[in-house]
């Protein structure tokens, strides 16, 4: 056995690329509580200060402090950067130096421009006539094959969000490949897959030859990024600092080559433990010594930075970049996959103070161990940065070793791939469903000319049918622009480092999205329960409505309207089903606008629920604000009735509560008699 | 099987017994506490009927999140419906189902305590609202006498039922530091209280009073701050104590005197 491989139990990963296997085979399940936990060093805090202090002058500066106008980013486009060489554990920036966005335009170089342009900063002009004239961007590419119908609803905005002129993101390599096998034993898998392809050049075998060298040259560019910074990383890591180091640099190339919507890490604690528990047994490294690498590598991650436009972060209510690490979550065998890195990973909340960024995710069971849970409550509780999500439901589709990309999206770590795309306005297709295809706020006819609803009072079933011949067709403009999306990305923004580190034959999941359905649910709630009144402009067009009388309202674990939700998200899903998906990606749907619900309102016209023209929709899948009245259970039972096998992307729901309501600390039950003893106690003595 | 006059149902109780509840809104209440938060409540009449199969079939429905928890009346005034209460937890202590009580005992007969039997049958918890241990304090707070209520901690004690003892602290002036001790005595004398929670008087029900048109009774009275529920209720357990001291001390007389 290799030196650096001592000490792991052997298994299926030592003969072929299987880092599951090797999670299974070496992990220590961890039981107990936090108290092992070890505070910040002195370089950390003095590190973070320095962070502190280039963060407050780049609010100054108005949100960034420094870019990228000529160097156009690639895994080996600039030199070393450090905060502080001397001090740093992990190392890498995705430029020369921290705080510096980096350009990149093969997504589209209008985009990349314009991210400069309203920063302050102005692309270089040849760079810009390059991708201009000579090299052609996805954005680019993209346009040059949409159809007039899908411009018209990208630009009513009933179909929005649409990653046309960006990275799409949403991909999670394996970066942990990197750790465990060095890229060496990576190209070479590689290359065997190469070497194996079909013969006959049918144009997905030289599509798949193409891509294949792409990820390989990719591998080459990773390890000389490795190199930069001093490292040899073509063979394996030999310790938890090393295995934390190529882990990111693995990180680290691909968001030098992609600013994608979201780019996420995988779940890599409790792979990292296993390094750390062996370096703990054989006295290599110190509690405090591990906690520093990590604190050090969640603090690279939490300075992942991109050029992006005023825009896109309106979208998006800030400037996210969806680093999610999932962690916690039960195996397939009955084992839970809390390790010590679990809670070390969540206790850099604590040793670097509170952060959004990277989004730390726990995959909640019910069988997680008792201590992880009150360990995971209490960090909740100090930083309200911990997001949680359902293992047990996730895990029957995905198994135990899938990630999370962004904020819901499941998928097998490097062997499940997802294609991003946008959301469909389906409040907004009920006022096309209404108006006969006519844009309520433009007056345009975007969808079919189908023929308006002509009643000055809505009826429940005229609506529902002429509804679903809408979502029908929207599905289908929907899904076809998503084909082109998907077919330019992959041809002019291929993502092949991430891709290097996946399988040769992944699965694609044609991620769609859902926005507005609490309005619609509510809407049709209202046509069926209430009588709703069609307010008509001086062009016949239904721009408001009136609701005379009340209606059950999604939200209230009231199965009228909870079942109308259902409806909808099944029917939607059938119709996406029904049309032809590009690289024959399994389609999902998510229903997850947790930030750009404010948008999506801003853009669709009063519907028929008393929502007025403007008004922001619920986010995600949650009921309409202040129309969930019977308390918290009650609102939370009506979202979990939608059907997860219909949203398999995912279903959000956005819960504030204030600590209060979550009950007391001083009461409980037996607890008094104790304290009157101690009080008498303490009055004895 | 009687149905109840219900008010509301509230599904994510966390602060009205053990672990996150169901907890029912009973129409109607002849206390009519100053500082009461819930006067939408006091009315006989209004609120809308429900049978306690419609209760116990919206919890199990939800039933996943209620591990640890129950079912929880509250009102208004529970025992003003005493029978469907009754049929309430019984159903649902057949269904396993945790029970818990939240009332003033204001309408406890000490005459005739059968009624109240039938449902104490099918109590797990008492939270149990002592406002004021002083009977003119009392009167002025809320209207009434609380001869009845304390007869009603007491039967309470007999039947050893467990309590949660709540009180609402407002200021030094209608809850002065003696009052606390005496109400503190009296709990001491009790054997089935298993906690005290003193709360902190809030104004959030001002709104509510301004839209059933009625003036706020303790207009111009700040809330109290959680400090001083604190202080107030080690007042409350200094009075608990000195009386668990003397029974102690004649619990030993006695027994020497036995030998």
């Amino acid at each position: 056995m290799e030196e650096c491989y001592k000490g792991f139990v052997e298994g299926v990963w030592s003969r072929e690329i299987n880092v599951r296997d090797f999670i299974q085979k070496n992990y220590t399940p961890y039981d107990g509580d936090d108290s092992f936990l070890a505070g910040p060093s002195e370089a950390t805090l003095k590190l973070w200060d320095q962070v502190m202090e280039l963060s407050r002058q780049e609010r100054e500066a108005g949100g960034v402090l420094d870019m990228d106008t000529k160097i156009i980013s690639t895994i080996t486009s600039h030199g070393p950067g450090y905060l502080n060489s001397d001090l740093e554990k992990i190392v890498g920036f995705q430029t020369d130096k921290p705080f510096k966005r980096s350009l990149q335009p093969y997504g589209g170089i209008r985009m990349a421009e314009k991210a400069c342009k309203d920063n302050g900063y102005e692309v270089d002009p040849e760079v810009v006539d390059f991708f201009t004239v000579h090299r052609k961007t996805h954005n680019a590419g993209v346009f040059d094959a949409y159809t007039p119908e899908m411009r018209a609803c990208r630009s009513s905005h009933v179909i929005t969000g649409l990653p046309d002129a960006y990275g799409r993101g949403r991909i999670v390599g394996d970066y942990r490949r990197i750790a465990l096998y060095g890229v060496d034993r990576l190209i070479q898998d590689k290359q065997h897959q190469k070497d194996s392809t079909r013969v006959i050049m049918y144009s997905n075998v030289i599509r798949e030859r193409e891509e294949l060298s792409e990820q390989i040259r990719a591998l080459q560019e990773l390890k000389k990024l490795g190199e930069i910074y001093g490292y040899d990383i073509s063979r394996p890591a030999k310790d938890t600092k090393e295995a934390i180091q190529w882990l990111y640099f693995g990180y680290l190339a691909a968001v030098k080559e992609q600013n994608g919507a979201a780019m996420s890490l995988g779940r890599t604690s409790t792979f990292i433990d296993i390094y750390a528990q062996r370096d703990l047994d054989n006295g290599v490294y110190t509690e405090a010594e591990i906690q520093e690498f990590i604190d050090h590598f969640i603090m690279k991650l939490r300075l992942v930075k991109f050029a992006r436009t005023p825009e896109y972060n309106e979208l998006f209510s800030g400037d996210p970049t969806w680093v999610t690490e999932s962690i916690g979550g039960v195996g397939i065998d009955g084992r839970h996959l809390v390790t010590k890195s679990s809670f070390r990973y969540l206790h850099t909340l604590k040793n670097l103070g509170t952060a959004p960024e990277p989004n730390l995710t726990v995959l909640w069971s019910t069988r997680l161990p008792q201590n992880f849970k009150r360990f995971c409550a209490k960090t909740s509780i100090e930083s309200s940065s911990i997001q949680y999500e359902n293992d047990d439901l996730m895990r029957v589709t995905h198994g135990d070793d899938y990630t999370i990309a962004c904020c819901v999206s499941s998928m097998r770590i490097g062997k499940e791939m997802q294609f991003f795309g946008a959301r469909a306005n389906l409040a907004k297709c009920l006022l096309y469903a209404i108006n006969g295809g006519v844009d309520e706020i433009s007056g345009k006819q975007v969808g079919p000319e189908y023929r308006p609803i002509t009643s000055e009072y809505l009826d429940y079933d005229e609506v529902m049918h002429k509804y679903k011949q809408m979502m029908k067709w929207l599905a289908q403009v929907y899904v076809n622009a998503l084909n082109i999306i998907h077919y330019m990305h992959d041809k002019y923004c291929y993502e092949k480092l991430q891709m290097a580190l996946h399988d040769k034959d992944v699965k694609r999941w044609f991620a769609t999205g859902i926005a507005g359905l609490s309005v619609v649910a509510d809407s049709l709630s209202a046509i069926k329960y209430a009588k709703v009144k069609a307010i008509r402009n001086e062009q016949g067009i239904v721009v408001d409505y009136e609701v005379e009388g009340d209606f059950p309202k999604y939200g209230n674990d009231d199965d009228r309207v909870d079942a109308i939700a259902s409806e909808i998200v099944h029917t939607f899903m059938t119709y996406i089903k029904g049309n032809h998906t590009y690289r024959g990606g399994i389609p999902t749907t998510s229903i997850l606008t947790i930030t750009s619900n404010v948008v999506y309102g801003k853009n669709t016209g009063s519907t028929p629920d008393g929502r007025k023209k403007g008004e922001p929709f619920a986010p995600g899948a949650n009921p309409m604000h202040k129309r969930d009245s019977h308390g918290a259970v009650a609102s939370l039972a009506s979202v979990s009735k939608l059907p997860f096998a219909d949203a398999q992307d995912g279903i959000s729901n956005t819960f504030s509560i204030i600590p209060n309501a979550l009950g007391k600390e001083i009461i409980t039950t037996g607890d008094l008699e104790v304290e009157l003893e101690l009080d008498e106690i303490e009055s004895n003595e | 099987m009687s149905e109840g006059r219900i008010h509301s149902l509230e599904s994510f109780g966390t602060v009205d017994g053990p672990g996150v509840r169901l907890v029912v809104f009973v129409q109607g209440c002849p206390m009519r506490c100053r500082y009461c938060h819930n006067p939408d409540t006091w009315r006989a009449e209004g609120g809308q009927w429900m049978s306690p199969e419609e209760i116990l079939q919206t919890y199990k429905r939800n039933e996943a999140f209620y591990r640890g928890g129950g079912i929880t009346v509250t009102g208004g005034e529970p025992l003003g419906q005493t029978a469907f209460v009754r049929e309430l937890f019984a159903a649902a202590k057949q269904a396993g189902i945790h029970t818990c009580l939240d009332t003033s005992g204001i309408l406890f007969d000490p005459e005739h305590p059968e009624g109240v039997d039938a449902l104490l049958s099918v109590t797990d918890l008492v939270l149990l609202d002592l406002k004021q241990i002083d009977p003119e304090c009392h009167r002025w707070l809320t209207g009434q006498d609380n001869a009845r209520i304390l007869a009603f901690a007491r039967y309470l004690d007999v039947k050893q039922i467990p309590v949660w003892i709540r009180h609402v602290y407002i200021n030094e002036e209608i809850n002065p530091p003696a009052q606390l001790f005496a109400l503190g005595e009296f709990l001491g004398s009790l054997h089935n209280v298993k906690a005290v929670d003193v709360l902190a008087y809030h104004t959030m029900g001002i709104s509510k009073y301004e839209q059933l048109g009625l003036a706020y009774p303790l207009a111009g009275i700040p809330q109290a701050t959680m400090e001083q529920a604190r202080q107030a209720r080690s007042e409350i357990l200094k009075g608990m104590r000195e009386v668990r001291r003397k029974e102690k001390a004649t619990n030993s007389t006695k027994s020497s005197e036995g030998c």
